[in-house]
């Protein structure tokens, strides 16, 4: 078991870090309890809001002399519960550490502290005119919670996602020493990378202070289109003929209509066609405008052959601004239109999206309850909500249990995986663990304790709870 | 039913520089698209034509005045939903300020035929001077209602709310007349991939000054009474927002502010 944190855990780090960025229980907000859908509330005991490595190194080496557990929390928007202190302890925000330390062009990377949001990375190397690719939805996160889920994004068909570009780390380990993982290097054959255990392994291996990240030449031209379909069944069903066809696409992101209009109520603003009941949204970038457009009506023609209604074309600022911007906006949205959620951010083959979407309609239907979704079908990780609406709580979570049993067992069958970019934090334990088998959550168990024997750091994510298996 | 929508081919990116020594915004480069504010009037013709109870009997036509590669930005009227469209282009027109512009629409008005009803965005992105739809309507002789955010057809006219920053004003307005759309009045439809398919060569009508029945005097840069001295961009700074009012409202403000940027 861990030590209970008192008053004189938080003077000894005041003295240690600053009097000001320590704040004990009381004075902490009640927003350091949760994150946006974890589904789970608990509050740290002290709070420290570092700016450096150093200080995150300070922080390492008290708390684990005192055996006390240590969450780290970038902007909170996790949706697994993976950065909620479950054991209380202490909370390290990386908040503070947002400065975008260098940019190497020759190397073609930037140096970020983990507290940079993601939008202003984006904004940064775009005044450059370079790109980093990850461009998951919610651009308000931070870097070091982007590297420690792994998270994905819209541009993955093309691009990847977070690990395809992160090149080092600077971690804090769980006894305060500091690592350099990785670097400005292309190529790396020694020994275990250690650097990418760390990357998806959300706070449980080390603490990211500081990231090398590789960037793309910025493509000069960028256009989508927005293709909508007679059915869910036939937009989806279209994307492995599209995938199929070879077509150079950036993104392919399936949604339906109810989602659109949630949306629409959701920022107070019309999206461009609703009369269709589902739709495809698929961009193609480049450096050369004719070769974009050439694309794009290969992909349109595409897509009529393959029973799509029309093809509507996304190419300004403003066309995008309000196709993108309600494409943003649909977790929320989705979330604004029911009483309760939880989330299946399930991965399954690209081939399966179609399959596995038809199989979400069949459990709603068999359950009666609403499980709207949308995803990036063009890399397989759909979002799908199991919503509570009007059901008394009791029944709701009866439904939610059997909905998700039915789901991750469906992924796997199709050779797919629990999570595609959101982790397992607290949420999604038992299916990690029944996806991947008591084998290899032996070796994942292993290896947190090579990193951190203790059990200090995030306990109680990504496996059942640490201080069980020491008692 | 008879409904023009005049447009025009701005440049392409928020980002243009201006050329430190002539003034005069670098094009070169940039490809065009149409004019914001004009889809805004084109969304406004698509939907009077579908609150019309015989929408099959309105037509809609686009018209412009630019260079020859203004014809793209019509051809995508056509692939929005418009009938037909006119462009005038030629040599004799450049340099035109908001007087000979409208002018020179005007004369191309009448030649694309009788009309009931003419759409224009509130301004452009460029020019941004927000006077050639009520000017038209000045040189067409007819009515107009400048910084329209809903227009809805009724038997012999249209009623139309006006935007006038204090007031919002609810008038009707008998054919032929002219109203100008205000931005964010609706959200414009996309460019449609079938109706590009479906749309031949010839989708667009070219005009030079010679098939116009016109007063070269009166086009141009002779015919332009305004002189731009000079063009500069505007000098870069902070952004800052002030914001007024009682203690409780300013809270709120500055909570749904900090809310938007995720720090509460």
């Amino acid at each position: 078991m861990y030590n209970c944190v008192s008053e004189r855990d938080a003077e000894y780090l005041r003295s240690a870090v600053s009097p000001e960025r320590v704040l004990f229980r009381g004075d902490i907000a009640p927003d350091y309890g949760h994150d946006e859908l974890g589904g789970i509330t608990s509050m740290p005991d002290i709070l420290v809001k570092v700016t450096s490595a150093d200080e995150i190194s300070e922080v390492m080496k008290y708390a684990s002399g005192r055996n006390l557990p240590v969450v780290v929390r970038g902007s909170g928007t996790g949706l697994v519960g993976g950065s909620v202190a479950l054991h209380g302890g202490i909370m390290l925000e990386t908040v503070l550490m947002n400065r975008i330390l260098e940019l190497d062009e020759e190397n073609l990377t930037v140096t970020v502290q983990p507290g940079v949001l993601l939008m202003d990375l984006a904004a940064y190397c775009e005044e450059h005119g370079l790109l980093y690719p990850p461009d998951p939805g919610e651009k308000s996160a931070t870097i070091g919670g982007n590297i420690s889920t792994n998270a994905g994004g819209m541009r993955a068909v093309k691009y990847g996602v977070t690990r395809d570009y992160v090149r080092g780390l600077t971690v804090v380990l769980a006894d305060g020493s500091v690592q350099k993982l990785g670097g400005k290097i292309v190529k790396n054959s020694t020994g275990y990378s250690l650097m990418n255990l760390m990357i998806g392994s959300e706070g449980t291996l080390g603490i990211i202070a500081e990231a090398v990240l590789k960037l793309v030449p910025l493509p000069q031209v960028t256009k989508s289109l927005l293709v909508p379909f007679g059915s869910a069944e036939d937009g989806i069903s279209a994307v492995p003929g599209i995938i199929k066809s070879r077509a150079s696409l950036t993104a392919i992101e399936f949604f339906e209509r109810d989602t659109v209009l949630f949306a629409e109520d959701y920022l107070g603003k019309k999206f461009p066609d609703t009369r269709s009941p589902a739709y495809l949204l698929l961009t193609v970038d480049g450096s050369d405008a004719a070769y974009v457009d050439s694309e794009l009506d290969h992909v349109a023609q595409l897509c009529l052959d393959l029973g799509a209604c029309d093809a509507y074309l996304v190419d300004t600022d403003e066309r995008k601004e309000s196709v993108w911007k309600a494409r943003g906006a649909f977790l929320e949205a989705i979330k604004a239109s029911t009483t309760e959620m939880d989330e299946c951010d399930v991965v399954v083959p690209r081939s399966r999206v179609a399959d596995f979407i038809k199989y979400t309609h069949s459990v709603a239907a068999e359950l009666g309850i609403r499980i709207p979704s949308f995803g990036h079908a063009g890399d397989g990780n759909l979002h799908i909500y199991i919503c509570r609406d009007d059901l008394p709580s009791d029944v709701w979570k009866k439904k939610l249990g059997k909905a998700f049993d039915l789901m991750y067992e469906k992924a796997g069958s199709m050779g797919g995986t629990v999570s595609g970019e959101h982790g397992i934090g607290f949420a999604k334990m038992e299916y990690m663990e029944r996806a991947c088998g008591s084998r290899q959550t032996q070796i994942m168990e292993g290896i947190k304790k090579a990193f951190d024997p203790a059990g200090i750091l995030n306990p109680g994510k990504l496996f059942r709870p640490w201080t069980d298996q020491n008692e | 039913m008879d409904i023009i929508v005049c447009v025009k081919q701005v440049p392409g990116t928020a980002n243009v520089e201006v050329d430190p020594v002539t003034g005069v915004l670098k094009r070169d480069g940039h490809a065009g698209k149409l004019n914001p504010y004009d889809l805004f009037a084109l969304e406004a013709a698509f939907r009077i034509r579908e609150l019309s109870p015989e929408p099959e009997k309105v037509r809609i036509r686009t018209l412009s005045m630019g260079p020859g590669q203004a014809e793209a930005s019509l051809l995508e009227t056509v692939y929005m939903g418009a009938d037909s469209a006119y462009l005038v282009s030629d040599r004799k027109f450049a340099g035109s300020d908001v007087q000979a512009t409208s002018y020179t629409l005007s004369r191309a008005v009448m030649k694309t035929g009788p009309f009931d009803l003419i759409i224009c965005g509130k301004q452009t992105t460029d020019g941004d001077t927000a006077q050639v739809g009520p000017e038209l309507a000045e040189q067409l002789g007819i009515e107009h209602a400048a910084n329209v955010t809903e227009a809805e057809p009724e038997e012999d006219g249209i009623r139309v709310t006006v935007n006038m920053d204090d007031v919002i004003m609810i008038q009707k307005m008998r054919y032929p007349c002219l109203i100008t759309i205000d931005k964010d009045a609706n959200t414009p439809r996309l460019p449609s991939y079938r109706r590009k398919l479906a749309c031949g060569s010839g989708a667009v009508t070219v005009w030079t000054a010679s098939d116009l029945d016109i007063d070269l005097k009166r086009c141009g840069l002779e015919g332009s009474p305004t002189r731009v001295e000079k063009i500069f961009p505007p000098e870069s700074r902070c952004d800052r927002e002030i914001s007024e009012g009682s203690g409780d409202e300013l809270a709120g403000e500055l909570c749904s502010w900090l809310r938007e940027r995720k720090f509460l």
